[in-house]
């Protein structure tokens, strides 16, 4: 049997909706209003009304029970054909990147023709769940058959059950928030509060800019009266950002504050993908084309390594299989899941002890053009819901990359709570 | 929004009381929908020796199923959907006794949103001046019936210039219909032209690409949708931060939304790569887009000004031209319809940026004309009178209701009466309508 032949996905294009700061523009919104807003937008934006595409994919990290067919549920909701199927997945902040990899391996392997890819996340309408305890006695007098079971049953009840279960930024193996864990890697890496502020203002002033060209009307449609990232301050500066207080880590090495690392926010992104051919026949560009992507995890309980630094090691299995150098790219997305995450990341490839031992590899895989790095901003400064974070990622690097003409190739590269990273190659 | 004052007028008890206290009798207008006849009764054709419009009048009315009766038909037959007078004839002023000989009678049996249209040649074209004041006094004539019609009737005047007869039957089509429901006392010029040999009564435009500006709400909204309706793939533009509303409305009509500021710098080259990109090329341009910003001028600051101006107008300048150099992106037999306002025309207090710009489109409009002619394409405008908006809802009641009165039909327009009009002058019956301005404004007396 011959290896059936595989054609690269096309990226055609994306939809998001501006992200919003917890409990703000979107506190009354729910995961499900915002991801099929958002589908509708990116409808509107290539006619696909009515229109049965191959699948759609999407997730939310933080999920009610009741949406658990959260993207079903949201096409259903939408303009597309009621006949487009979906599903959902979850990878922690590597979401909506993972979404768009596996949409556009169903569409290398012929499965399907065309699909989209997403995420959404809300912190302000979060789920709360019922104290563990409490659940228990529920669950009990749920099967109770007689009276008297039942009451025997509900007499378990003690107040303190009452206090429900609030989802935390916390890692469950190590209590940690992810902040925290960060702040351990940065220490480690030695990350400097100057150049993680650097980072951010530059950050803030790159998506200020973006949007300022205009870079941002075919990726965005506006959603209860927010037309911007609500995060985004445009007159970030060195001297503002000093003036904040770390957050995480603990004491004189303290360097990461409110400024330097994202925020909790909501907000929902989409990328549309197909093959060339779909893309010829309705008369759509093709942006860029999803080249190969990786996933690594890393034991960050018990191996000694950061929780965010698992993309390090995703990355050189990515390069070697694509015979490429870390400087064989025209731009590069690193996720700004905190400043010192892209540094500890960026330092890390540079250092030859980490890339010999941990790596395995002869040398370091060296540092790359900053000024190639997260051009249009990154989540510093337009948020992190976090499943949204990848499409929102996938979409304007494809643009960018298109924009620079063809052949160009663009690195993406997302840490993921668990430990979990996701690395992939966009080229135009 | 509803129109309270015509709805009581209407009413049983307040049909009554407008009628002894003499007060204005708005009626409810006949507007046009999918699968309605052409007329909702008989037409009388009307005319003078030397006439030479029957035979394009008969076609047209044949071809939509309408009865014609004679115009001596007894007095107790069916009243009448319309009159046309076809005036080609006329020559001297004796021959506008026609007006009370045959017209008068006919107009008296007119139903409710009846139709009178004068068909005449333009005095410009005369051969004496005997026959220029005949053709003149036309214009007086229609002008002053439209105004003594009650009941949501109608009266317009079609100049067909000779060489232009083939030209006649979609506008006359179009002031016979319901679409023309709040156009009345205008005045439009034929000219001679390519015709297609058929159209699709119901979707004239099937097939076709449209980009409306403006598209998000209100008339923008409104001409996307009867666009749509029409047959049309419509590219709905308007400002970025409007995106959420210009999703709804391309999602509702099966378009496109294509969020773009027309004002930036690179908005005509973003344009044409767009609809290069996605579709090939374009047949209809709707310049809807428009703002106001009103102050008196001793009051008006640099920002006001020019910032109608930049939207309003040279946004319509800059678009155009590039669609005009774009290399085959504007298809043969393309329309371009272009948004004036009654302020363009009258003026109006507090208005003179949006008046000036208003007014800056008809010359515009006029202008290019004769590059559009020799391209087989058309480039028209519309000028709205009082219509109904979340605008006007917003004006304070005394002047909302004397703004919706002070017209013939005695109402404020809708969005959708601009819309019609737009779409018919976006038809490919509407090639001989060129560098036109047509009022949607029931016969406003503002700048009439």
């Amino acid at each position: 049997m011959t290896a059936p032949r595989t054609r690269k996905a096309a990226i055609i294009g994306g939809n998001r909706i501006p992200f919003a700061r917890s409990n703000s523009a979107y506190a009354q919104a729910s995961n499900q209003d915002m991801l099929t807003s958002t589908l509708d937008g990116l409808v509107a934006r290539f006619g696909l009304q009515g229109q049965q595409v191959g699948e759609v994919v999407a997730g939310a990290v933080l999920k009610h029970s009741r949406d658990f067919n959260l993207t079903r549920e949201s096409v259903l909701g939408s303009r597309l054909s009621a006949a487009t199927p979906a599903y959902d997945v979850q990878q922690a902040c590597g979401t909506g990147l993972e979404a768009v990899v596996l949409v556009a391996n169903k569409i290398a392997l012929g499965q399907v023709d065309s699909g989209i890819a997403g995420g959404v996340d809300t912190t302000s309408d979060a789920p709360l769940a019922v104290n563990d305890d409490l659940r228990r006695v529920l669950v009990q007098v749920n099967a109770a058959k007689t009276l008297q079971q039942r009451l025997k049953a509900l007499s378990g009840i003690r107040p303190g059950q009452l206090v429900p279960d609030i989802p935390r930024n916390a890692e469950p193996r190590t209590g940690l928030a992810m902040g925290e864990h960060a702040a351990i890697t940065a220490a480690v890496w030695e990350i400097g509060r100057e150049e993680q502020d650097e980072l951010t203002v530059r950050s803030h002033h790159n998506l200020a800019a973006a949007y300022d060209r205009g870079f941002f009307d075919d990726l965005l449609t506006p959603y209860l009266g927010l037309t911007r990232d609500q995060n985004l301050r445009p007159d970030s500066s060195m001297e503002k950002l000093a003036r904040l207080s770390p957050v995480f880590g603990r004491g004189e090495g303290a360097t990461m504050t409110a400024g330097n690392s994202t925020p909790l926010t909501d907000g929902a992104s989409v990328v549309l993908l197909g093959s060339d051919e779909w893309a010829a026949a309705h008369d759509l560009p093709v942006l860029a084309h999803l080249v190969d992507a990786q996933t690594a995890a890393v034991d960050y309980v018990h191996g000694g390594e950061g929780l965010l630094m698992a993309p390090a090691y995703a990355l050189p299995v990515l390069l070697a299989r694509n015979g490429l150098t870390l400087q064989d790219f025209d731009l590069y997305e690193i996720h700004e899941a905190f400043a010192s995450t892209v540094l500890s990341t960026l330092k890390a490839w540079e250092d030859p002890a980490f890339c010999k031992e941990k790596l395995g590899l002869d040398g370091p895989l060296g540092p790359i053009d900053r000024s190639k790095l997260n051009v249009a901003g990154s989540s510093l400064a337009a948020g992190h819901p976090f499943a949204a974070t990848g499409g929102r990622i996938v979409a304007s690097l494809a643009k960018l990359l298109h924009q620079q003409g063809p052949g160009r190739r663009g690195l993406i590269s997302i840490c993921a709570a668990g430990g979990q990273g996701v690395v992939a190659i966009l080229e135009s | 929004m509803s129109d309270w004052y015509r709805d009581l007028a209407n009413s049983g008890v307040g049909a009554a009381l407008t009628r002894r206290l003499g007060l204005p009798r708005p009626a409810v207008l006949r507007r046009y929908t999918p699968g309605d006849p052409l007329l909702p009764g008989p037409v009388v054709v009307v005319g003078t020796a030397g006439g030479r419009l029957a035979d394009e009048v008969g076609a047209v009315l044949k071809e939509a199923g309408v009865t014609v009766l004679a115009a001596d038909a007894a007095a107790d037959a069916e009243r009448l959907g319309a009159v046309v007078l076809d005036a080609t004839g006329v020559s001297s002023p004796a021959d506008l006794a026609v007006a009370t000989t045959a017209l008068a009678p006919a107009v008296k049996r007119l139903r409710s949103s009846g139709r009178v249209v004068v068909l005449a040649d333009p005095a410009t074209d005369a051969a004496s001046p005997a026959q220029a004041a005949t053709r003149q006094a036309l214009d007086g004539l229609v002008r002053s019936l439209a105004k003594e019609l009650r009941s949501g009737s109608t009266a317009n005047l079609l100049l067909v210039p000779a060489g232009a007869d083939a030209s006649l039957a979609g506008p006359l089509r179009f002031f016979l219909s319901g679409r023309s429901a709040y156009v009345d006392g205008q005045v439009v010029t034929l000219s001679p032209a390519e015709l297609p040999a058929a159209e699709a009564a119901e979707r004239p435009l099937a097939g076709q690409v449209a980009v409306v500006t403006g598209a998000a709400r209100g008339i923008g909204a409104a001409i996307a949708r009867v666009l749509a309706r029409d047959g049309a793939h419509v590219v709905a533009v308007d400002v970025p931060a409007a995106g959420q509303a210009l999703a709804e409305v391309a999602n509702e009509i099966g378009g496109t939304a294509f969020g773009l500021d027309i004002t930036a710098g690179d908005a005509p080259a973003r344009l044409v790569e767009h609809l290069r990109e996605r579709h090939g090329g374009v047949d209809v341009v709707v310049h809807n887009a428009g703002i106001t910003r009103d102050k008196l001028l001793v009051n008006m600051d640099a920002a006001r000004w020019e910032s109608v101006i930049a939207v309003n107008l040279q946004a319509q300048l800059d678009l155009t031209t590039a669609l005009l150099a774009a290399d085959g992106l504007l298809r043969p037999g393309a329309r371009v319809v272009c948004v004036s306002s009654q302020s363009g025309i009258a003026g109006n207090r507090g208005q003179t940026n949006y008046a000036a710009s208003k007014a800056g489109i008809i010359g515009m409009v006029r202008a290019w004309a004769p590059e559009f002619t020799a391209r087989g394409a058309t480039i028209n405008a519309v000028a709205p009178g009082f219509i109904v908006t979340e605008m006007t809802a917003k004006m304070p009641m005394g002047t909302r209701e004397i703004g919706s009165r002070i017209n013939s039909l005695q109402q404020g327009g809708l969005p959708v009466d601009v819309a019609e009009t737009i779409a018919w002058l976006a038809q490919p019956g509407s090639a001989g309508v060129n560098g036109q301005v047509v009022r949607v404004c029931g016969q406003s007396m503002l700048g009439a």
